[in-house]
């Protein structure tokens, strides 16, 4: 276990951490401004991805692609927002997660009439298709050094949005006490419209992005969602900041344990326990994580809300 | 008049018995394959397979006018079993063809033998039904699930490599595929990886394997996995400087997305669609103008499926309702596998070939398998002399 290969495993895990945000900043913002749980996040996501695919394959260019895809996922998130959101706003959790786990089914259905259920790819762009030596016998695409930028340029937008303008103090103030900001006089419903509509597009920019190093096929946001959720749960709901820090610490304990907690385990135990042991146990690791955050600030690490 | 419409409903009934019995004359085949979810190209590749060789016997098999009813198990085991349970009681099914995946073999095989239906398996191949739990009722014209990755071991050893990293999915088939490879491989294995099931980036496996620096990586990662892996295997620069060893990784159901990242990477299989055999070769061409994609093992392992019904029961003298003349069939079948020589061992597994396959791009721009080199010759799993069955 050589210094380079942790520096190698932490630049891992924070690219790795740098994709977790992208997806849960969208779901961040929908959950804490509005109170509402959106499964659909994951399919927005995989819409983002075939969008791309199929797009790039039109055009023949990924970042013309990416482009065309931006506004279609916005629009997409309109629609989503228009004919199934609204009407459960003013219901409960349970209704709002059986409403949109069912777009998950249906969507995923669709993909799979449309596209085929095979995995289809898209190339990384020729620009970004280098990459740099690591360390002996490993090379780091410079495509995954894009995603890192792209997930450090999507953070510090949303910091200047979020803190800076209008409608960002409109959405840090939804996400603290919706019903007082309507009551101050604010179109809450329009305001909702948008927040989701934007999260849908940043759920599309994060699945758009990982199209040239992870397959596209039906289905693929459903994991992601998952993480998604554990990042903003650590993060504190509805806040940008904790969403990505936590995404940063939920990418590296991931890595990290994947990449070292079998080693350390032989240091003590046999080697083929420690086999067992250890991916286990790094496959627990950001639940073991969540779990302790929550025991300790209910929460999150950067709660939004100010009381309950 | 009351008893005269007594007498034609009577008659009436006569009549739909005696249309239902003609009915039956028809051997119905159960297809059950997994068409939804990530896995569903698995199934479609199982369903088309199976659909050519039925087409092109003019929807006989055995000289028997044959119909299937095609179910999808949603890779849930509790639905299979309730879908097989339709199957066998609602269309009286003769036959249950397909099954995809391993957990749900073990969920339907025993509704399934308990009602004397016979299975006929184009994928999964279990270890329990090949050793202890094997039945007169089980027959498969795929393998048995250890061989593909023992093919693999064998490979490594034969190559001279001493040091292998092994990275499999932490479940049942992952470590069984580990298993698998280490039968046959005797050198050392550098580093065990096991990984989580539907894992998406693996970037700090690569690096862990970088500085392994061993002489090979033997990996089983089916699907979305393989996709993903394969890709960053290449972009991380390791392909062409570690060999990449896999079995059910790189196929054709995978290629399409994996495309020239996958070139030259190894595999192990019973058939690949670069075969020149020229059963083989008529099969792919004859697949290709059906359904406009290159066929993986699993379309073949389903057509040859088809072949071994065809087979069984002619020699059965079409009497498919007749289990032992049936059994009998099935033991003996003698057909033109698309993979070359077939023999039935004991416990209703093939003994066959088994081949380095790899991974090339076609003059036309597809991508297929391709053999590159014999490992085994009639290899037969290691759990046939745990059947009772001789």
């Amino acid at each position: 276990m050589s210094l380079t290969l942790f520096a190698v495993q932490t630049l891992n895990g924070l690219q790795f951490g740098l994709m977790l945000f992208l997806v849960a900043a969208g779901l961040t913002l929908v959950f804490g401004v509005m109170d509402f749980i959106n499964l659909a996040h994951g399919v927005q996501y995989m819409l983002g991805a075939y969008l791309t695919a199929v797009l790039a394959k039109v055009t023949g260019g990924f970042f013309t692609a990416l482009l065309l895809a931006m506004p279609l996922t916005l629009l997409l998130g309109l629609v989503l927002e228009r004919l199934v959101f609204r009407p459960l706003y003013a219901r409960g959790h349970l209704d709002q997660v059986l409403a949109t786990f069912g777009v998950i089914l249906i969507v995923n259905e669709a993909v799979k009439l449309a596209f085929g259920a095979a995995p289809i790819s898209v190339p990384v762009p020729e620009i970004l298709s280098g990459s740099v030596r690591l360390m002996d016998g490993l090379l780091f695409p410079v495509y995954r050094l894009a995603i890192i930028g792209a997930g450090l340029g999507t953070a510090l937008l949303l910091w200047l949005v979020i803190d800076g303008t209008r409608f960002g103090m409109l959405v840090r103030a939804g996400a603290t006490n919706a019903p007082m900001v309507s009551a101050l006089g604010v179109d809450v419903r329009r305001l909702f419209t948008a927040v989701t509509a934007f999260g849908a597009m940043l759920a599309g920019f994060a699945g758009a992005m990982v199209t040239p190093i992870l397959s596209v096929e039906p289905g693929m946001g459903d994991g992601v969602l998952i993480l998604a959720f554990v990042v903003i749960v650590v993060g504190g709901v509805g806040s940008i900041r904790g969403a990505f820090i936590a995404a940063l610490i939920v990418g590296l304990v991931d890595t990290l344990g994947r990449s070292f907690a079998t080693d350390l385990l032989k240091l003590v135990m046999s080697a083929s326990t420690a086999n067992h042991v250890g991916p286990a146990l790094s496959s627990m690791a950001i639940y073991l994580l969540m779990a302790g955050v929550l025991a300790f600030r209910p929460a999150g690490l950067f709660p939004s809300r100010s009381a309950g | 008049m009351k008893t005269f419409t007594v007498m034609l409903a009577a008659a009436a009934g006569l009549a739909l018995t005696a249309g239902t019995a003609a009915a039956q004359e028809k051997l119905k085949i159960g297809m059950m394959v997994t068409l939804s979810g990530p896995s569903a190209v698995l199934g479609q590749h199982q369903r088309d397979g199976f659909n050519l060789a039925l087409k092109q016997r003019g929807g006989k098999l055995g000289g028997v006018d044959a119909e299937v009813v095609l179910v999808d198990d949603e890779l849930k085991p509790d639905v299979a079993v309730q879908k097989v349970q339709g199957l066998i009681e609602r269309d009286k099914v003769d036959i249950v063809t397909g099954v995809t995946f391993s957990n749900v073999m073990m969920a339907i095989a025993k509704p399934v033998f308990d009602s004397r239906t016979f299975l006929v398996s184009s994928n999964a191949g279990p270890s329990p039904l090949a050793g202890r739990a094997c039945s007169p009722f089980f027959y498969a014209s795929s393998w048995q699930n250890d061989q593909n990755h023992e093919t693999m071991g064998k490979y490594a050893q034969d190559k001279g490599f001493k040091r292998v990293v092994v990275m499999v999915p932490n479940y049942q088939a992952g470590k069984d595929a580990a298993a698998g490879f280490k039968r046959f491989f005797k050198g050392e294995i550098a580093d065990e990886i096991f990984t989580q099931l539907g894992q998406l980036d693996f970037s700090a496996e690569l690096a862990k394997i970088a500085a392994a620096k061993p002489d090979a990586v033997f990996s089983f990662m089916p699907g979305g996995m393989g996709v993903n892996l394969v890709k960053q295997y290449t972009q991380a620069g390791l392909s062409g400087r570690i060999p990449f060893l896999s079995a059910f990784t790189i196929d054709e159901t995978t290629l399409p997305a994996t495309q020239d990242a996958a070139v030259g990477l190894l595999g192990g299989a019973q058939w690949a669609p670069g075969s020149t055999l020229p059963a083989s070769r008529a099969f792919v061409e004859a697949f290709e103008k059906e359904y406009g994609y290159v066929p993986a093992l699993y379309a073949q392992q389903a057509y040859d499926s088809a072949l071994l019904i065809d087979a069984a029961v002619k020699a059965a003298g079409g009497k498919f309702k007749d289990k032992e003349a049936m059994q009998k069939g099935f033991r003996n079948a003698q057909f033109e596998s698309v993979r070359g020589p077939f023999k039935m061992n004991t416990n209703g597994f093939p003994v066959q070939d088994f081949y380095v396959v790899k991974v090339v791009k076609r003059a036309d721009g597809k991508f297929q398998t391709e053999p590159v080199e014999k490992v085994f010759t009639a290899h037969e799993d290691v759990y046939a002399k745990d059947c009772p069955l001789k």
